[in-house]
């Protein structure tokens, strides 16, 4: 009988609480310089130095309710950044491709939801109203699914084992055929989601707190609760199913999988058809609060910022990512824009995670890549 | 789907029969010939040894049984069935199971989940009963766990079910890949190198175990493996290949005193 070894103790703190306390430690040391630089008069008010330090700090403390607005508004659109997010990890997880069709498909997904659901309301005479839209919706998800088989039979197959950068240029190609496609069939028109008809809530609530009023969306409760629930629905599947394990072997290691008979057509067939969904919810979400357009596709490159901040193979890693870069952003453009003009979301994010960057290249919590020499 | 349990008669095939056969095999890689016409067969219920130097085609010979290859010339009849081109899955739902030289595990997944993921092929409820992780889904996956359970007390590793197997010493990882092979109540159960890198004490429980597995459940076994000692006590034929080609095949006791296999192995003075 030989003992089977256990592992060594664990450390008193996981290194990741480590990192954190160690970051929490840094940025408590800067606010105590800047309060002494301050309250020392070394940093007189209208200096830039008090406006960029101390300033939007002081408004955050005199104007709570603004900071609640702003950190609400943060969070809703971190939550919808963790989804598009997710999209992307899902696909590289799984077959080690960059998704760059990822932002396309979210475009794509919308408007064959609006699409089909302006045919069968004008041009087949059905009734307008929740019934068609829910039908508009079966049909979207099964467009995204025909998608993801085509992608497979016909990119996916014949690329298989091919450099990373070959599979990335494909889903380029990929992007390109979906705008041209999608132009075709839907006309470039913006269009105008149909959130009442899904039975999504519209309107707004205000709460009178800390003195001043919230403005909430109901639309915002409703994507944050509904991203929550697919966040969370999707990595219970990954964790405790059949196909969830499959899909975690696949990501894991081709040739075990395929030993063990797991076929990678299937599974890839799957995870695309699954970020396809992903796409479809973020395309309500984030149609509803704007138009549906090919403008749209733009918000996955917000998702780059979020996936190097997270790790690009990390579930969690994308959620965090996420809401740091979605608070990160409404905080510097409240409280910091003006200083430069206003306008800085645009490149806040990207900022953000350089920063990141240089303290951990791997992202949060990103698979750190340990080569023996 | 064909669903294969090992040691029961449905395959018609009886014990002592040919299982497996290699005809005439060869696998070029461009210009490079790496198996050149070698044939032999595989019993059912015996444990049958490839040995041979360093780059002789052990490896390749496993990959074009499992299907990772597909031989240009020759033919592999597997069950009194002469294969077409077969592609990995399907080999493993046939009844081909296989442990890898370097060993290949879901190194994020737990030893549970790894040996688990053996069973996927058993296991077919639904997506839709998945989604809900309900009813027959729970019940699959109970009862799958289970079977799973058992591996493990084979196994005893019990002490490492829930910890990550990238975590683990080498010795405990390629235990935990013949766990999860072993979950596929394989027929044909392939180990490549299932010792390398091995300290004495775990080489013998692998011995144990591999002869557990041929003899309780009856289960036939091809393996790879440089010790010779341990080819010589574990298997009942042996068949020696170099540069490709097929030098002697035969009981330990005929191989070891080929000469070609002495030449092989200890060179010849030229």
């Amino acid at each position: 009988m030989s003992a089977v070894t256990s592992s060594a103790p664990k450390p008193l703190l996981s290194p990741a609480l480590m990192a954190t306390l160690k970051v929490l430690g840094i940025f408590g040391a800067i606010a105590i310089a800047i309060v002494v630089l301050v309250q020392s008069g070394a940093m007189p008010k209208g200096s830039i130095g008090h406006k960029v330090l101390a300033a939007p700090f002081i408004d955050m403390w005199d104007l709570p309710d603004l900071l609640v607005q702003t950190l609400w508004e943060g969070l809703v659109a971190g939550v919808l950044y963790a989804l598009i997010a997710l999209g992307f990890v899902l696909i590289f997880k799984a077959s080690g491709v960059f998704n760059f069709a990822q932002g396309i498909m979210v475009v794509f997904s919308a408007l064959t939801l609006v699409g089909s659901y302006e045919i069968m309301t004008q041009r087949m005479g059905l009734p307008p109203g929740t019934v068609v839209a829910i039908l508009a919706l079966i049909i979207a998800i099964a467009t995204m699914f025909v998608l993801a088989w085509l992608v497979e039979r016909i990119v996916l197959r014949p690329l298989v084992n091919q450099n990373e950068i070959i599979m990335l240029m494909a889903t380029v190609g990929l992007t390109y055929f979906l705008i041209g496609f999608g132009e075709y069939i839907f006309g470039g028109n913006p269009k105008v989601m149909i959130t009442a008809q899904l039975g999504l809530p519209v309107g707004q609530t205000q709460f009178n707190i800390l003195g001043g009023r919230v403005n909430i969306q109901h639309l915002d409760v409703a994507a944050a609760v509904i991203a929550s629930v697919m966040i969370a629905g999707l990595a219970f599947f990954f964790q405790y199913t059949r196909i969830g394990r499959a899909l975690r072997a696949v990501a894991d290691s081709h040739k075990a999988a395929l030993s063990v008979g797991i076929s990678l057509n299937q599974i890839w067939v799957i995870v695309w058809f699954t970020a396809g969904v992903v796409a479809l919810v973020t395309g309500i979400m984030w149609g509803a609060r704007s138009d549906v357009s090919f403008a749209l596709e733009i918000i996955a490159l917000k998702a780059l910022p979020v996936l190097i901040l997270g790790g690009f193979t990390s579930v969690p890693g994308a959620i965090v990512g996420g809401l740091i870069i979605g608070i990160g952003e409404k905080m510097g453009e409240g409280y910091w824009g003006p200083l430069f003009g206003g306008g800085i979301e645009t490149w806040l994010a990207y900022v953000i995670a350089l920063g990141f960057l240089l303290f951990r290249p791997q992202g949060l919590f990103g698979e750190k890549i340990i080569e023996r020499i | 789907m064909l669903h294969v349990s090992p040691n029961t008669a449905t395959t018609g095939i009886a014990k002592g029969e040919v299982l497996l056969s290699v005809e005439n095999v060869s696998l070029r890689f461009g210009g490079v010939k790496a198996i050149s016409d070698v044939s032999f067969d595989i019993l059912k219920g015996e444990v049958r040894a490839i040995i041979g130097p360093n780059g002789a085609g052990k490896t390749s010979m496993l990959n074009c049984i499992n299907g990772f290859y597909f031989p240009q010339e020759g033919h592999i009849t597997y069950k009194g069935v002469r294969r077409q081109k077969v592609r990995p899955h399907e080999a493993a739902s046939s009844g081909i199971a296989r442990t890898f030289q370097n060993v290949a595990l879901f190194k994020g997944m737990t030893t549970l989940d790894n040996i688990m993921t053996g069973r996927t092929l058993k296991m077919n409820v639904g997506l839709f009963w998945q989604l809900l992780r309900h009813g027959p889904a729970m019940r699959e996956e109970i009862e799958h766990r289970r079977k799973v359970e058992d591996i493990i007390d084979f196994l005893e590793i019990q002490a490492i079910r829930k910890i990550p197997v990238g975590k683990l010493p080498y010795g405990l990882q390629k235990r935990v890949e013949l766990g999860r092979a072993l979950a596929m109540e394989p027929e044909l159960l392939l180990l490549d190198e299932p010792m390398a890198g091995m300290n004495l004490e775990e080489k013998e429980d692998m011995c144990r175990f591999i002869l557990d597995v041929n003899q309780t459940f009856g289960t036939t076994i091809a393996l790879i493996e440089h010790d010779m000692g341990v080819v010589m006590d574990l298997s009942d034929r042996v068949v020696v290949l170099e540069y490709g080609r097929k030098i002697a095949d035969g009981t330990p006791d005929v191989v070891k005193a080929d000469q070609k296999v002495i030449d092989a192995y200890l060179g010849v003075a030229h």
